[in-house]
Parts: C-alpha cells; sequence; structure tokens
C-alpha cells in the first residue's frame, strides 16, 4: 500500500520533469536567436527529456523486462543519435552561411574553414610548428 | 495522483508541439527547419511514452524506437543535402 503511493509518486515525478525538460526544449527552439544556440537549447533538453519519459514507463511496467528493454533501446537511441545528429545540421548550416545572432562576440571558425574541401585548418601557431618538424 | 501528472503531461506537451509548429513554419533558413523537424521527432516519442503510461498498451515503444532511429536517418539526409547542394551566401 505504502510502496504503491511511493512508486507512484516517484513515477510522477519522473514524468513530470520529462515533459518539463520537452517544454524547455521547445520553447528554447522557439526564443533562441540563432541556429548553433537553437541546437543548444534542443539536443540536450530534447534528449533528456525524452530519457526521463522513458524511465517513467520503465517504472511503471517494472516486472515486465520487454518493456524495460524497450525503454532503454530508446533512451540508448536518443543518446547516440541526438549529438551526431547536431553537430551534422550545425556544420552544414555554418558552411552554406546562416546568419550568426547579432550579439555573437567571437566565431573561431571564421576562415579556418576551406569550403571547396569542407575540412578544417589547423590555427596557425600549430600549422607552422608541424612545418618546422621536420627540418628540426 | 498519476492521472493528474498525466493529464498535466498532455497539456504541456500539447503546448510544445504549438511552439515546435511555430518554429517549423517561421523557418527562417533551412537548417533551423530541420532542427524543428528532428524536435518534433523527439517530441512524439516523448508523447508514445505518455499514452503508455496513461492507458497500459505497450505496443507503441517499438514505434518510438523506429521514430528515433528514423529522425536521426532524415537528419542526416537533410544535413548532407544543405552541404553539398544547398545555395550559399557566406561572406
Amino acid at each position: 500500500m505504502m510502496t504503491e503511493l511511493l512508486v507512484e509518486i516517484l513515477i510522477s515525478l519522473f514524468l513530470l520533469a520529462g515533459v518539463g525538460f520537452m517544454f524547455v526544449a521547445a520553447l528554447g527552439l522557439l526564443r533562441m536567436p540563432d541556429l548553433p544556440i537553437r541546437l543548444h537549447a534542443t539536443t540536450k533538453a530534447g534528449a533528456l527529456g525524452g530519457g526521463l519519459l522513458m524511465i517513467a514507463v520503465g517504472l511503471e511496467f517494472f516486472g515486465d523486462v520487454t518493456v524495460a528493454a524497450k525503454a532503454a533501446a530508446i533512451i540508448v537511441f536518443l543518446v547516440l543519435t541526438g549529438p551526431v545528429a547536431a553537430h551534422l545540421i550545425g556544420r552544414a548550416g555554418y558552411f552554406i552561411g546562416v546568419p550568426m545572432w547579432s550579439g555573437t562576440i567571437k566565431d573561431e571558425l571564421k576562415g579556418r574553414y576551406d569550403h571547396k574541401t569542407q575540412t578544417l585548418m589547423s590555427p596557425p601557431g600549430l600549422s607552422k610548428t608541424r612545418d618546422e618538424q621536420p627540418k628540426g | 495522483m498519476l492521472e493528474f501528472s498525466i493529464f498535466i503531461a498532455y497539456v504541456v506537451l500539447g503546448i510544445s508541439l504549438v511552439l515546435i509548429f511555430f518554429r517549423l513554419v517561421l523557418g527562417p533558413s533551412l537548417p533551423d527547419r530541420v532542427v524543428a523537424l528532428e524536435m518534433l521527432a523527439t517530441l512524439t516519442v516523448g508523447f508514445i511514452a505518455v499514452y503508455t503510461l496513461s492507458s497500459g498498451v505497450t505496443a507503441f515503444l517499438d514505434v518510438a524506437m523506429v521514430l528515433a532511429l528514423t529522425a536521426f536517418l532524415a537528419a542526416v539526409g537533410f544535413a548532407r543535402l544543405i552541404a553539398k547542394g544547398g545555395s550559399r551566401d557566406d561572406d
């Protein structure tokens, strides 16, 4: 009796926390000023919210192993694929010159990317030492 | 108690859906819309989780699993399209 109530409270906490993080991610997606900052909001908060909701599902069907396995698989997929997809989209957006926020202070990648081959050049200091190494 | 939490969860997820849809319509660029689509897929996974809690039917968890993977594939395809084929307006 007591444990049922406690488990119910625990599931409710996970549920509301997950939904709250989902809402924060959606709000950040709408309100943040440019593409990298929007990615920053959705990737982390969205994956965390989905993971917390799946933990709530796994707790509700505690004895059922298949449900727990499915919930764990969904958490792994969300956490594994989210950062990779965000990196790819942010990189592609940087290449086609999506405008940055007007309050951006520093763009460290500016001038470092070869836009034809889409490869990143080393910073000046590093490439200099690498060139000098064969001589010495 | 759990019923009330599930009700709150449905309401908040619905509001989040509307917010994401605004970003999907507003744009302003294609990568922004791709981000909104990916977030929409994650939100659908959340919807399926809440529906599983409220109804007790666990069959939709398979759909959530496939959806998480398909959204990743769609994001990779869109990123490739943007990087290789899109128009470019950098300085």
